[in-house]
Parts: structure tokens; C-alpha cells; sequence
């Protein structure tokens, strides 16, 4: 966990939605990192067995996943190449869709 | 005999034993909520697919008859490189997916190796009890891979892997829609087996193109393991020469069309099916659901209807959702409207255990 901490000034805010934290025991952490990618790849460092939940074999994030920077959506869902400000907040959540 | 079935479903996992009075109940459930498309009962423990609507397939295991599980690893698509060109599926020309859609077979060796089939149409196996796995990438890159196309899925698809008890080297995999592939090294090398099968959603000069057969499922007589049944989209096809040549058989009565095939463990002669009325009619003629059999390989059918509902029956049975027990005389059975059945006669008489649980796509016989 040495990138990530709890409370630090600046740092990025990451958060995953219950859906997601009912399979993996993850608590919201704020973690250094200038774009998506590097900030979900410092969580999945931590907890490795996060990221088959997020992203899928290939590297991308699932179909069915959405991941938000403050309001909006990211637009690379490939290569997360999203970039960061501090004190961004980053969501993950399970898209609207199944039954 | 069986005394324990697993049954996979759409919302979750249930064992289903017999009681000492010979009563079958539902007497535990497990991942409430999630798909398990796929089991698998033997030497190296239990295992169960899901498939999580948004967080795509995981694999968990028990050491100790699903008291307890563990996730472990899943069969996961290498990295395409970049040179490497898309195979583009003949019927949709999209590209075919290089990552894990869907887990759709799993199969184990008398040793403890596990195989199993996905969508897209990769197979896997592991030799550490599903804690890792490995593409099989002489399959997957078999130049006829571009003549493969989904049928039922939007993606070609593994739903099938025999295992030859004499030899487990020999692996036969049934491929909707790419035919019946065969390794007699361990998966090193594959031949396309599928000679005699036919097609009717393809021009007629392509009818008998081996490798666009959809073999809905593929078994073999575990006693007799140069016999296989395949219940095809088109129809009931055996072999008798481990698929060197295949066989068209015709069950007139209600039909030959369906998805599920099993065959008897000893007597290669004796298989079930569940018939629908045809492919653009998927539910049993007339509302009424029965179990087709044959006990002379297919040369006769009989229709079995003890136990099981005649009128407004519109049940349908998935691929995997037929299961005998190693007597060839203990059967369960799944819809996918939830219904559950049991047969301790060889399907001559039925016994409805539930008409409620999720729809069924899988059952296997988890006594040890």
C-alpha cells in the first residue's frame, strides 16, 4: 500500500461502487498518479485480485464497468490514458445493464 | 449410484442429494446471484465458473465438496500482438474477440489436469488445479479458426471437451459453429473430425463442410470410447470410429432437433435427448416435454413421458443439463424455465424435484 493512503492533500481520490467491494474488500484510497491508468494500476498493486473485476484480459475496462474522473466518464477505455489533476476523484462502477 | 448432482443456473449454484429415504432436495446454495455456466467434479476438487454480469468469468474451487471456496485463477487471452491480424468472423464480418467471453466446457483428467473450453473459441488447460492456465495456441491459430462462426452466441465457442479414458492425450472439442477438432497429442496438434456431419443454414454445395458444422454437443461412452453422439443443430449424428465418420440418424417422433445429448457410461448403443420442435421453434411439440432414448444406437427412439408435464410444458433443455450417473441409470435434468427432474430408471419414469429454480445451464453428478 505504499502509494496509497487515506487521507493526503493533493493526492488522487479513488472509489469503487458496493457491487464491486461485495467480491473484493476495497475501501477508498487516495493514491498518487498522473492518469487513470496509473492510479487503478497502484490500487490493482495492492490488491491484485481487484483487477479481473475492473479490466478485462486484454487490459481495458470491462464492457459492463464505467470509470468516472469527477463527472465524466473516461474517454480511453482502452489505454486509461485519462489524465489526472490533483485532488481529482476517480469512481468505479458497474454499468446500468444486466438482470 | 448418484446421490449428489450440481446444478448451475443463471442466479446461483445448487446441490441437489438424495436422502437416506431416497427423497432428492435442494439442500445447499452458493454465489446467490451470480451465472455458473459450467462445473466440474473429480480428482483435483470442485470447480464452478461464474459469470458476473459486469465483472466478466472467475473460477472458484472446493477441496472439500463445496463446504468452503476459494477464487482462483481464470483462463485469460494472452496479449494479442500487435502484428498479428484479426480473425474476422465469416458470417458477421466482425472481428472475433481476442479475450474470455464466456467459460463453456471444463473437463478433468483422471490425474487432475483440467481443460476448458471458452467464447471465443479458445481452449485452455492447467496442470496446477485451475490456478493458472494456458491458451492452447495450436488451436488458436489454426488458419481454419477463420472459418469458424457463432451460433447461439454472437462468437464461435468450446462446449464441448471429451477426454479418451485409454489414452488422455486424445482430445476430441465440439466447436458451435467450427465442427469437432481432434488432438491425439495433447492438444499439440488438431485434425478436423466432423466428416458426415451436415448443415442446412449454408448453401447446399457447403452442406458437408467439416469445419462450419455446429455440433450443438459432443459426448463419448467413457466404456466404449470409440463411440461418440452429437446432438447438431441439424440433426442426431454417432460415430463409431472415434469421428473418423459420423452418422445421420433421424428421431421422427416429436424430433431430431435439440441441444443436449447424453450417453449411456458403458453402453454406446444407449443415448438421451430432449427434442424442440425444430431451430425455428425452440419448445416441445404440442406443449408436451419429453426425453427421447435410444438403446440400439440410434435405429429406434423412445419417447419418455412418465413424470414429465404434457400439456403446457414449454421447457427447453440447454446443452449441458442432462447428466447420467456412472450406472447409466440415475439422470437429472434442468430446464431453462427452472424446472428439475430426476430419473433413477434410465428416464423410463421422472420425479420432479422443483419448478422454481433459475433456468438451468448445467448439471454434473458430484458423487465421488
Amino acid at each position: 500500500m505504499s502509494n496509497i493512503n487515506t487521507n493526503a492533500e493533493g493526492k488522487i481520490r479513488v472509489e469503487f461502487s458496493p457491487n464491486i467491494r461485495k467480491h473484493i474488500a476495497i475501501e477508498p484510497c487516495e493514491i498518487n498518479g498522473q492518469t487513470v491508468r496509473e492510479v487503478l494500476e497502484s490500487v490493482f498493486e495492492s490488491v491484485p485480485e481487484l483487477r479481473g473485476y475492473v479490466l478485462d484480459d486484454q487490459g481495458a475496462v470491462r464492457q459492463h464497468v464505467t470509470v468516472f474522473v469527477n463527472d465524466d466518464t473516461i474517454r480511453d477505455r482502452e489505454q486509461l490514458t485519462d489524465p489526472l489533476a490533483a485532488n481529482d476523484r476517480v469512481y468505479v462502477f458497474q454499468a446500468l445493464s444486466g438482470g | 449410484m448418484a446421490t449428489t448432482f450440481w446444478i448451475g443456473t443463471r442466479k446461483g449454484l445448487f446441490q441437489l442429494s438424495r436422502s437416506t429415504s431416497g427423497q432428492w432436495n435442494i439442500d445447499s446454495s452458493h454465489f446467490l446471484g451470480v451465472q455458473v455456466p459450467m462445473l466440474v467434479s473429480g480428482p483435483a476438487g470442485l470447480f464452478a465458473a461464474l459469470q458476473h454480469g459486469h465483472f466478466g468469468s472467475k473460477v472458484q474451487r472446493s477441496n472439500d465438496g463445496g463446504a468452503s471456496w476459494t477464487e482462483i485463477g481464470v483462463p485469460t487471452y494472452p496479449p494479442k500482438p500487435d502484428d498479428v491480424p484479426d480473425v474476422i468472423d465469416p458470417m458477421r464480418n466482425k472481428a472475433i474477440p481476442w479475450s474470455l467471453e464466456l467459460i463453456w466446457s471444463m473437463e478433468m483428467t483422471s490425474a487432475g489436469k483440467l481443460w476448458c473450453g471458452t467464447l471465443p473459441g479458445g481452449l485452455f488447460s492447467s496442470d496446477d488445479q485451475g490456478d493458472s492456465w494456458d491458451l492452447n495456441w495450436p488451436l488458436w491459430n489454426l488458419p481454419n479458426r477463420s472459418h469458424w462462426f457463432g451460433g447461439g452466441y454472437d462468437v464461435p465457442g468450446i462446449h464441448s471437451v471429451c477426454i479418451d479414458p485409454r489414452d488422455e492425450q486424445q482430445i476430441k472439442v465440439g466447436i458451435s459453429c467450427g465442427g469437432v477438432w481432434a488432438s491425439d497429442d495433447g492438444g499439440a496438434s488438431w485434425q478436423c473430425r466432423a466428416d458426415g456431419m451436415r448443415a442446412e443454414y449454408v448453401p447446399p454445395e457447403r452442406a458437408f463442410d467439416p469445419d462450419i458444422q455446429d455440433p450443438h454437443r459432443v459426448v463419448q461412452c467413457v466404456g466404449a470410447p470409440d463411440h461418440h453422439w452429437v446432438q447438431h443443430h441439424n440433426g442426431i449424428f454417432k460415430s463409431t470410429d472415434n469421428c473418423q465418420h459420423w452418422e445421420e440418424l433421424k428421431c421422427e417422433t416429436p424430433s431430431s432437433f435439440g441441444f443436449v445429448v447424453t450417453v449411456h457410461p458403458q453402453d454406446p448403443h444407449t443415448a438421451w435427448f430432449v427434442p424442440a420442435i425444430a431451430d425455428s421453434d425452440r419448445f416441445p411439440k404440442d406443449g408436451q416435454f419429453v426425453v427421447t432414448r435410444t438403446r440400439d444406437g440410434g435405429q429406434t427412439f423412445d419417447v419418455l413421458t412418465s413424470g414429465l408435464p404434457q400439456a403446457d410444458a414449454y421447457h427447453l433443455v440447454y446443452r449441458h443439463a442432462l447428466e447420467v450417473d456412472m450406472t447409466g441409470e440415475v439422470l437429472a435434468m434442468g430446464s431453462t424455465t427452472g424446472g428439475l427432474w430426476i430419473s433413477e430408471d434410465a428416464g423410463d419414469s421422472w420425479q420432479l424435484v422443483t419448478q422454481d429454480l433459475p433456468p438451468i445451464f448445467v448439471i454434473r453428478n458430484g458423487t465421488n
